[in-house]
């Protein structure tokens, strides 16, 4: 870990100020993620701006019907809320298939959304990353790719987005907002806010320097059955090989998203209209032009059959 | 005490303490945080600086140049040792690679430097700033492209599985060209990673020319001798102390990296230094289980009678390494009038393999044992009554040489009655249970029983406590513990009167934890030094030692009866001694035996296998404490079912390396994975093991269960994988279509 500076502003637009004045500075929260990455300085701020101390931490109804969410909401606390467990049933339960007890109450909603990918080249800095060094080169294109992105990479990374509850978000068409340093909100939908790698598998999302994520909405409940499947070696903890985050009403409409497969959370608006027609016109819809490794072609298959078993226990 | 004719009836016989579900006599202090391990040993190396291990990032090659004025210059940094100061240094027992020394890189994160600081932050943060030039070289890391190759060796795992590079009874092929009923099939096992608890880690710290390492480590005398060695230093000026490991599994018979650069580090730091690797390191630096490829051939009559069997086994390591042990059950779990075992070995630049709990029999019995599971279909027979029907008690190539005591078949029918065996539906793919396919396997599980001379002092002090001191390790499988109850039974006082003391080099060299020997040879060790003190305490108190009974803290014969702490009245008694095994340990075949039941369920949209319940039934002679001797076994069975369902140090064949070295990657199962295990011990004694008539069980739990994994894996969905760990992508095409 290199040494840092540290500070602990007063509010959301201080915070933001404060990384858009340093280089090389990020926001601090549960630090489940980031702190890992700067001992093994796959990360190395020179400047930590801890955000624990700005209050976003309630969840709160919105006019429109929705919930507003404090960036800083622990994800225990946010699974566990009576009104998510109610009406978003598909959040609470992505959640609680992520990580451990003790991560999700040190984890926050905000720095979820920006964990950052678990591609082993990309922890081993001894190895080819563009995500980690630009252009150095993707050692997982040719390496070892059993976890990796099937659809939606590029010639410079095949890194996925690993986390569950930004699947749940984006069935659910959530809105990330955030502050900027000169105090402007912006609001930013859940499907334009994790990229794809591009030629820049650098920059993971759409935030811009020193943007500060301050709260996620999400609309009025969508009703359905609420499905949340993630498929994984080892039932225990582990990350998803892939996963379906599912709405699916009594008419067997519905949406569907994708984890595990791309490096965002992975849903085509077109491919789920055939959701009452079963999983498998879905995803040869949703992952037409998928371009898997030898290494993980069964993901595709997978996604198929995970949908399947998502349908079958919605329709339970 | 030399160990060569079977027991008699001797103090352990009576069971009063021995023999009793005691709770660890450590377990207070690991549960509280208060066993110091290596890396905590404040109390006895304070003040000591932090070194951080830096591995080289290529995998075969030179290092032309190590460039260390910045990490020098860094804040905190009291020292920097790079591999290029050193001249090679030598290699310790069972080394394969170098640990340190020179410019030549064997694999991955091979030791090139130790950075120590004043905190271990500063000194991982500086260890960055080392730059390092390499001259990288083209490497072998594909064990399939490899295998053509591979060239038939002998090997020795060491603990207890060895053989050959070909060995043949009979005419096998013939035999198996003219059998009714054939099968031969091929099948890989993955390389596999310890993966435990604790990582490698030690303090050092000099006194002049004299060296101290707090370590962990299994094996204190091969430590010992291997340090002094490597170090160049003599062994009379070495000391290793080792009272706690958090796990082993093999991963730490040897010496690593861990003690050479703490040692290295302290010396140019002129302080104590502690190093522990990093869960990277762990996985490239140390040693691994090498992956396999086996051939499984078996002709038998329609009856079901082998009469020819074939195992062989291709496995790869670095030019001086062994092969990886597999074929060597084979040779005695059937019979089989005609048989045909062999292990090639490919040269192979990935990092060294070596022992991982019991090395051979693991990956061996995984295969085999599906291979049995799958001619028992081929006949048309019972998996269960097939392996009754082809038991052998004698050694199948040597049929004058009886097992010392065998009985596999009291395993399996105990384990078919206890499990439900019956109620299992032999065709494939027919129980569903919800979103599950439900499906139960077995196999047979079989090690080899090796017996280790192992000596112990034992002390009786003024106060009639009793003190053993042996180098003998406690690596989490209960050695206190069992030593306490063999002091306490032999010399009549009560547990709490008793006092154990491990892992230091100053006391009497013992079998060390290895191969499921520790636990028999390190009692027996400790039983003769209690013999020769019963005899001092005996004379003391004016009796004959032969009548003399020690019971209830007092010394008693006909109506006499004095207490014990008498006979230390003017001062300490100590005595010592050492077992030594003789012949009869060789005249016949000593080995345990067991039978694993498991259901699984296979979720029939996702193919995902989970464990449902599992049953081991262990025959291992008597069982020292069947507390302890339980939670070994399930252990075992909680690691097979990694090694079948996940466990796999995944290659990249291009860059030479075990690509997910972390626990994030690198996945094993937990208590969340495995709802219910059983364990049962069939009550037997072999009197030719040793006085105490226990044998070794601490790697038989392992032996044989992923094949009953993958057999019920089989069962549930009537697909059958080769390829291990049976991960759900090597189902999938197979199952049946989606509901």
């Amino acid at each position: 870990m290199k040494s840092f500076t540290y500070e602990r502003p007063g509010t959301p637009a201080e915070a933001a100020a404060a990384v858009a004045r340093t280089p090389d500075a990020k926001f601090i929260a549960g630090g489940t993620n980031l702190l890992d990455l700067m001992k093994l300085q796959i990360e190395t701020p020179t400047h930590l701006v801890d955000v624990n101390g700005l209050g976003l931490d309630r969840i709160e109804a919105t006019a429109e019907g929705g919930l507003r969410i404090g960036a800083l909401v622990r994800n225990t606390d946010l699974a566990a809320d009576p009104r998510v467990r109610k009406d978003y049933g598909v959040l609470s339960r992505a959640l609680l298939a992520g990580a451990s007890g003790q991560l999700r109450n040190k984890a926050t909603t905000a720095g979820n959304l920006l964990q950052r990918t678990r591609c082993p080249y990309f922890y081993d800095t001894a190895q080819a990353c563009n995500k980690r060094q630009p252009g150095s080169g993707c050692a997982a294109l040719d390496g070892v790719s059993r976890q990796l992105a099937v659809i939606g990479g590029s010639e410079a990374c095949i890194a996925t987005h690993p986390g569950d509850m930004a699947v749940a978000m984006r069935v659910l068409d959530a809105t990330v907002e955030t502050v900027d340093a000169k105090g402007t909100e912006r609001k930013i939908a859940i499907a334009d806010f994790h990229r794809l790698p591009g030629d820049k598998p650098e920059v993971d999302t759409t935030l811009r320097p020193g943007e500060l994520i301050t709260a996620v909405t999400l609309p009025k409940p969508l009703g359905g059955k609420q499905v949340y499947r993630k498929v994984r070696d080892r039932a225990s903890y582990a990350f998803a090989l892939v996963s379906v985050a599912a709405v699916v009403q009594p008419d067997g409409s519905g949406r569907v998203a994708f984890g595990g497969v791309a490096h965002k959370p992975w849903r085509s608006e077109e491919a789920e209209a055939a959701l009452a027609r079963g999983a498998k016109p879905v995803t040869d819809r949703a992952f037409s032009g998928a371009k898997p490794t030898h290494e993980n072609a069964f993901k595709l298959k997978l996604a198929e059959r995970t949908l399947n078993a998502a349908l079958t226990q919605a329709r339970a | 005490m030399k160990f060569d004719t079977p027991a008699g009836q001797n103090p352990i016989d009576r069971l009063k303490v021995v023999g009793k579900p005691t709770d660890r006599i450590d377990g207070k202090y690991k549960t509280t945080g208060t066993a110091p391990y290596a890396y905590e040993r404040h109390d006895a190396a304070p003040d000591a600086a932090y070194g951080y291990v830096l591995g080289a990032g290529i995998s075969k090659g030179r290092v032309r140049r190590i460039d260390t004025a910045a990490a020098r210059r860094a804040p905190g940094v009291l020292a920097v040792v790079t591999t290029l100061e050193h001249p090679r240094l030598e290699r310790g027992m069972m080394n394969a690679a170098y640990l340190f020394g020179g410019d030549e890189i064997q694999h991955y994160h091979q030791a090139i430097a130790v950075v120590v600081a004043e905190t271990f932050e500063q000194a991982r943060a500086a260890a960055f700033l080392v730059k390092v030039a390499y001259a990288p070289v083209a490497g072998k890391f594909d064990l399939a492209a490899e295998a053509k190759g591979a060239k038939p060796v002998p090997g020795d795992s060491g603990e207890g599985s060895g053989g050959n590079g070909e060995e043949r009874v009979g005419d096998f092929e013939g035999a198996f060209a003219k059998a009714p009923v054939q099968f031969d099939e091929t099948y890989s096992t993955a390389d596999e990673s310890h993966a435990m608890m604790e990582p490698h880690a030690t303090v050092a710290a000099w006194d002049g020319d004299r060296v101290t390492l707090w370590t962990s480590n299994q094996m204190i005398a091969w430590g010992h001798e291997s340090l002094a060695k490597i170090l160049g230093v003599p062994k009379e000026k070495v000391r290793l102390d080792a009272p706690y490991v958090g796990g082993g599994f093999g991963g730490k018979l040897f010496v690593r990296a861990d003690a050479v650069l703490a040692a290295l580090g302290a010396r140019a730091a002129k302080r104590p230094v502690k190093v522990a690797l990093t869960r990277p390191l762990v996985m490239n630096n140390t040693t691994h289980r090498p992956a396999t490829i086996q051939r499984v051939r078996i002709g038998a009559t329609k009856d079901g009678t082998i009469t020819a069997i074939a195992h062989e086994s291709t496995s790869g390591n670095l030019p001086d390494g062994d092969p990886e042990t597999a074929v060597n059950q084979t040779k005695l779990l059937y019979a089989g009038a005609n048989r045909l075992t062999a292990m090639k070995l490919a040269h192979l630049d990935l990092p060294e393999g070596n022992a991982m709990r019991a090395p051979g029999e693991a990956p061996g019995l995984m295969v085999l044992e599906v291979a049995m599971d799958e001619m028992a279909e081929k006949l048309g027979m019972d998996p269960v009554e097939f392996r009754i029907r082809n038991d052998t008690q004698v050694d199948p190539s040597d049929p004058k040489k009886p097992f010392s005591h065998r009985d596999l078949v009291g395993c399996l029918k105990l384990g078919a009655e206890k499990f439900g065996w019956a109620k299992r539906n032999p065709k494939p793919g027919q129980v569903r249970d919800g979103q599950w396919l439900v499906g139960i396997g077995m196999a047979a599980a079989f090690r080899n029983n090796m017996v280790m001379k192992s000596g112990a002092r034992v002390r009786l002090g003024r106060d009639g406590v009793v003190t053993v001191e042996t180098d003998m390790t406690d690596i989490g499988t209960g050695s206190y513990t069992i030593i306490a109850q063999t002091a306490a039974e032999m010399t009549g006082v009560t547990l709490d009167r008793v006092v154990v003391c491990l892992g230091d080099s100053n006391y009497p060299v013992s079998s060390g934890s290895g191969g499921q020997f520790g636990g028999n040879s390190s009692t027996a060790g400790v039983y003769a030094a209690c013999v020769k003190l019963r005899e001092a305490v005996a004379q003391k108190l004016g009796f004959n030692a032969t009548d003399a009974m020690f019971e209830d803290g007092q010394v008693r014969a006909g109506n006499r009866a004095v207490p014990l702490a008498q006979a230390a009245a003017e001062g300490e008694l100590v005595a010592e001694d050492t077992i030594e095994f003789g012949d009869v340990s060789k005249e016949q075949q000593q080995s345990t035996f067991g039978a694993h039941f498991v259901e699984v369920g296979v979720d029939v949209d996702t193919a995902e296998v989970r464990v449902r319940r599992m049953l081991a039934v262990c025959a291992a002679g008597r069982i020292l404490n069947p507390k302890s001797a339980r939670s070994q076994v399930i252990g075992g069975m909680v690691m097979g079912t990694g090694a079948a369902l996940m466990e796999e140090l995944a290659v990249d064949t291009r860059r030479g390396f075990f690509v997910n070295h972390d626990l994030a990657g690198y996945e094993v199962p937990v208590h969340a994975d495995i709802p219910h295990q059983e364990v049962i011990f069939l009550d037997e004694v072999d009197p030719m093991s040793s006085p105490m008539k226990a044998k070794g069980v601490g790697e038989l739990g392992i032996c044989g269960v992923g094949a009953a994994v993958a057999n019920a894996v089989y069962n549930a969905t009537g697909i059958r994988v080769r390829d291990y760990p049976l991960t759900l992508d090597k189902l999938l095409d197979r199952m049946p279509e989606a509901a």
